[in-house]
């Protein structure tokens, strides 16, 4: 009985969820007459054609192409920082508790206080740059130079401070359940360290890998609140999508929330079907070993 | 585990170290300084004054028991914190309760788990405008309501308002909750209900007795995220209060963009503050890396 009521329950849950994003997509293919809400007047893709030409002076698809070539930077990097962090805390080092609870700070402290912080990083920076070179007299610095916030500088740290703490906490988790042995067995057979990472410890820990990945994408690709102050000239996608939020009023945006939405699923639904792949692999060629002599 | 070779933890830590040193704690310091430094309308001034924490202040004890401007910001993102919090914490717990006790077969529980999770990878700015066919004056809500007969007029309380802040935060963040809390459910021990059902708990007993008081830790965490992310908004509340409702985060923000940068660090290391009693009152209960 109170399987049913709970049944039900989550059900409505999951239309709460993905109810809303179900009729932006749908009314994404309004009819060129048609508005913000239903009824629909027609069905066409006249709002995406609309949406190619771009949306009014805002560059929409470069703020898309920089969005995404940060979004892949962002995830590499949270995949290769985290794996490596989530290594050292296996061992025991000088410092790794108060690491630990920086990088969980991090999660909780407000992003408008962590975006805020960097951008005066950046702004500080910025003028003691300006006040060397105008004391050096180098001309190129006193007439051309702008700023040191960027994409890749101050907007990639920002994304970071929000990325790598669930990569952390996803390897803090996957190794806590490491069986241990397998590594002590590759010792054994005279494996080198990097051998054995390379040969047992990775393809073992390589499906949460793919896990560490998509938080890392995807958290950068729509991450707004860090970004706000931190940004610098060139506005990521979400940072553009806010302005739209309050300037354009027809299903021009919805079009646009279809397309963002769709790269989202795209890529979680390689991840996905990556790790899901990599567990048939792992089926195929794994070998009875370990399994006794039963 | 070679611990006569600590020099390769260390370089492991180094990029993650060198990240959060770079990008958190010394903007973090920064802001405090530059909190008490001074400002006109071109430049900041290094200083040492507390005049951007009187002004914040200004007038607030005076005015008591009348509220000032910062103490109606912090009571209305309080208020919002807490209703927020409420809403998520029930629906959280029953979507994890029924995740955890009622999904018997784990192929099927991490299937739900994903459907629960997949949201959370995609834009919380079109998550929240993806709100507007249905609240808005002429939205399907409305009509719906219409049709019933239940109003006799359009309703204009669903978009833009209190309710639909409130909404937006439940919608985007229940997650949080769910996962930690599912986190502690599946660690009890299932011998444990046994144990309560024989020794006569009805299941609401149960619930209360035991999963409640194992959950906690899971709750606190859920709470602790729950609460810091509504307390440092500044965008649900921005795009779904259309931009009429105050809060902190929108304080910042608006400062900033005035290029008052001590005002607003000034602010934000007040926020931290209020953010972090928070979490330290929460945090006597719970060792949070035990839980990983």
């Amino acid at each position: 009985m109170s399987f049913y009521l709970l049944a039900g329950v989550f059900a409505l849950f999951v239309l709460f969820l993905y109810g809303p994003m179900g009729t932006i997509i749908v009314l994404s293919f309004q009819g060129s007459q048609g508005g913000l809400t239903f009824p629909m007047d027609g069905v066409s893709t006249f709002w995406f054609s609309k949406l190619m030409e771009g949306v009014g002076v805002v560059d929409i698809w470069a703020a898309f192409r920089r969005s995404i070539r940060l979004g892949l930077i962002v995830m590499l990097l949270t995949v290769v920082f985290s794996v490596a962090a989530g290594l050292a805390f296996r061992k025991r080092f000088l410092g790794a508790g108060t690491l630990f609870y920086v990088v969980v700070a991090s999660l909780i402290v407000p992003s408008i206080v962590v975006s805020l912080g960097i951008g005066l990083e950046f702004r500080l920076i910025d003028d003691q740059v300006r006040a060397v070179g105008g004391s050096l007299g180098v001309t190129s610095i006193v007439e051309d130079y702008t700023t040191s916030m960027g994409l890749f500088t101050s907007a990639l740290g920002a994304h970071l401070t929000w990325t790598l703490p669930f990569g952390l906490l996803i390897m803090f988790a996957v190794f806590n359940r490491f069986d241990k042995s397998y590594e002590e067995a590759a010792r054994d057979l005279g494996a080198s360290d990097w051998q054995s990472f390379r040969h047992v410890v990775l393809p073992i820990i390589a499906p949460s890998l793919i896990g560490v990945a998509l938080f890392g994408f995807t958290l950068s690709y729509d991450e707004l609140a860090r970004s706000s102050q931190a940004a610098g000239d060139l506005n990521t996608l979400p940072l553009e999508l806010q302005g739209l939020t309050t300037t354009v009023t027809t299903p021009e945006i919805y079009a646009l929330g279809t397309v963002t939405t769709g790269v989202s699923f795209t890529v979680i639904l390689l991840a996905l079907g990556l790790v899901l792949w990599l567990r048939r692999r792992r089926e195929r060629h794994g070998t009875d070993a370990g399994q006794g002599m039963v | 585990m070679r611990s006569h070779r600590p020099t390769v933890a260390y370089l492991q830590a180094a990029p993650l170290a060198l990240v959060f040193l770079l990008f958190f704690v010394v903007p973090l310091v920064l802001t405090v300084i530059v909190s008490v430094w001074d400002y006109n309308e071109y430049q900041i001034i290094p200083d040492f004054t507390f005049n951007n924490y009187r002004e914040i202040f200004e007038g607030c004890i005076a005015d008591l028991p009348a509220l000032c401007v910062t103490f109606k910001t912090y009571w209305s993102t309080v208020k919002y914190g807490f209703l927020v919090w409420l809403c998520t914490l029930v629906i959280g717990f029953t979507i994890a309760y029924f995740l955890a006790f009622h999904v018997r077969t784990l192929t099927v529980q991490i299937v739900l788990f994903l459907i629960c999770t997949i949201p959370f990878w995609t834009s919380n700015v079109i998550r929240m405008i993806s709100w507007i066919p249905l609240l808005g004056r002429n939205g399907l809500v409305n009509d719906a309501l219409l049709g019933l007969g239940l109003v006799s007029e359009r309703q204009e309380w669903l978009l833009f308002s209190g309710f639909s802040v409130v909404l937006a935060f439940v919608h985007l963040y229940t997650l949080f909750m769910i996962v930690p809390i599912f986190n502690s459910m599946m660690r009890i021990d299932r011998t444990l209900l046994e144990a309560a059902n024989d020794a006569g708990a009805s299941g609401w007993q149960t619930l209360t007795n035991v999963v409640i008081p194992l959950c906690k830790p899971g709750i606190t965490i859920g709470s602790i995220f729950v609460i810091t992310i509504v307390m440092g908004d500044f965008i649900t509340i921005g795009v779904m209060g259309g931009q009429q409702i105050a809060s902190i985060g929108k304080v910042i923000q608006v400062e900033m963009s005035y290029l008052q940068f001590p005002a607003a660090a000034a602010n934000a290391v007040i926020l931290l503050a209020v953010v972090l009693m928070i979490i330290y009152a929460m945090t006597r209960l719970v060792d949070i890396r035990k839980e990983l």
